[in-house]
């Protein structure tokens, strides 16, 4: 069953054009989709139309069968809540401390136990290598551990989908890996996941499903052995004969 | 002159002056206190208002703006006639202590929302976004995690202006509120020389002033200690827009 569903989704920043022109998507529960595709394409505009940070000019998107009013504060609301992203530049909050990062939406917006909150952050940051760095402040973190810091704090919320937007572009090459093998992690636990990714390999090991995108529109999607050996479109061999060249 | 002011001395520090004196330095901070107070927490509720993304507040927006805008640039004593005048003819007969207190509040309220509206400004973009996905709701996007990182852009200046505004105060003797400057106008006109009387008023400002420019240079220090730690890239102009 779809549990995430874009219907013609169009796009605008209020200050720019056009950045999301007509896109329609299907994922399915427990389904690894990557898109990919050159800068500005829309892809890390489609996450963000997902979560409600910019909603859409045109087109529906549908959870589970639920069309999503981003006008209707509630339905937003109770989106959020089974959604959790990561993004590209961490995001953490600069005033708290990892552990804090992790469980003050746990305790604050959703009123769980404080001891539980801390036990589980405690548990997810240990899961994520950084035990020793619970009482660290973001600028304290190295850019890969700030990054499991943003992964940790969005897995603590339990999410139904986790929205992964370029998490290793601002990276070290050095750090990458360790970012990639706690998604490596989640994958394989079943969670479903859209991912924006510049790693070519590491989206074919992972996905189930690969997503190409260019000028705002979905160029090409099917199986990651179809997108990167056999591309049925010009564009999408294009940009993929370029990328593997690198 | 330096023995008509030793033979003045005797006279002039008595009990009964020292009580005249401190009724008038209490008037003075209790204006300040009471009128940068209420204006520090109007200054909030007007930032809140002015950053709420919502069209349906957009006619006050403007008139917070027109406010801020207007109260910054009327000078202290020209507004405390106007709200003594005004008061009068609408048959509000208030003390004057409480008509002072009013003006120092209308003032503070427009400085101070100038000054918490940097303070959300310094707050990267991302901070607002991160707290919205997570559904945190626009008060406690501020409370948790605007605030807390605003607070050493907004702490130095503001008690910087609260300093200044203790010596603003003195401007309320004209209108006839007991307070530190009309006790020096008193104490002179009853025959104390100017330099005893006014000197005893430089002397108080100064010693309200400085252990508070002290305190706010310590706060400044503990607070740029404490968050030394920056976003990763510039702010943005203005909070930006993250949803209803």
């Amino acid at each position: 069953m779809a549990q995430i569903e874009l219907r013609g989704v169009s796009a605008r920043y209020p200050s720019g054009g056009q950045v999301l022109d007509g896109v329609s998507l299907v994922v399915d529960k427990g389904e690894v989709v990557s898109i990919i595709g050159p800068s500005g394409s829309g892809k890390s505009t489609l996450l963000r139309v997902l979560v409600g940070l910019l909603p859409p000019s045109a087109g529906e998107v549908w959870l589970d069968g639920s069309r999503l009013d981003y006008a209707d504060r509630k339905a937003l609301t109770a989106a959020r809540a089974r959604l959790a992203i990561v993004f590209q530049q961490f995001n953490l909050f600069q005033n708290m401390t990892a552990l804090d990062n992790v469980t003050v939406t746990p305790v604050k917006i959703r009123r769980e136990p404080k001891a539980s909150a801390r036990a589980r952050g405690e548990a997810l940051l240990r899961r994520v290598g950084l035990g020793d760095k619970l009482g660290a402040y973001p600028d304290e973190l190295s850019g890969g551990q700030q990054q499991r810091v943003a992964l940790a704090r969005a897995l603590a919320l339990g999410p139904e989908i986790l929205l992964l937007d370029e998490v290793t572009s601002a990276l070290d090459p050095e750090m990458v890996n360790e970012v990639l093998d706690a998604i490596r992690d989640l994958a394989n636990e079943g969670i479903t996941m859209l991912i924006v990714s510049h790693e070519m390999a590491f989206v074919r090991e992972v996905s189930d499903r690969v997503v190409m995108m260019a000028d705002g529109a979905v160029v090409e999607t099917g199986p990651p052995g179809q997108i990167f050996d056999a591309p049925r479109t010009e564009r999408c061999r294009e940009f993929v004969s370029k990328i593997l060249r690198h | 002159m330096p023995e008509g002011l030793l033979g003045q001395l005797e006279v002039f520090f008595t009990w009964q002056n020292a009580l005249l004196w401190l009724r008038a330095t209490g008037t003075t901070v209790a204006m300040a206190v009471v009128g940068c107070g209420v204006g520090f927490v109007l200054a909030n509720l007007l930032v809140l208002v002015r950053t709420w993304p919502s069209r349906w507040l957009l006619p006050l927006r403007v008139l917070i703006v027109l406010y801020v805008e207007v109260f910054r640039r009327i000078p202290f004593l020209v507004l405390i006639f106007l709200v003594l005048f005004t008061t009068r003819a609408l048959g509000l007969h208030m003390p004057l202590f409480a008509v002072a207190c009013v003006t120092v509040t209308v003032t503070a309220t427009a400085f101070i929302a100038e000054i918490v509206r940097a303070g959300y400004e310094s707050v990267h973009r991302n901070q607002w976004e991160s707290a919205a996905v997570m559904n945190f709701g626009r008060l406690r996007t501020v409370a948790l995690v605007v605030l807390p990182q605003a607070w050493t852009v907004i702490v130095p200046p503001a008690f910087s202006y609260f300093v200044m505004f203790i010596k603003e105060t003195s401007l309320a003797s004209q209108v006839g509120v007991y307070e530190l400057m009309q006790a020096g106008k008193y104490f002179n006109n009853v025959g104390v020389s100017p330099f005893l009387a006014f000197g005893t008023c430089l002397a108080i400002y100064f010693a309200l002033s400085y252990p508070l420019t002290r305190v706010g240079w310590r706060i400044e220090r503990r607070l740029a200690h404490r968050f030394r730690r920056t976003s990763p890239a510039e702010p943005l102009a203005a909070p930006p827009v993250v949803g209803p």
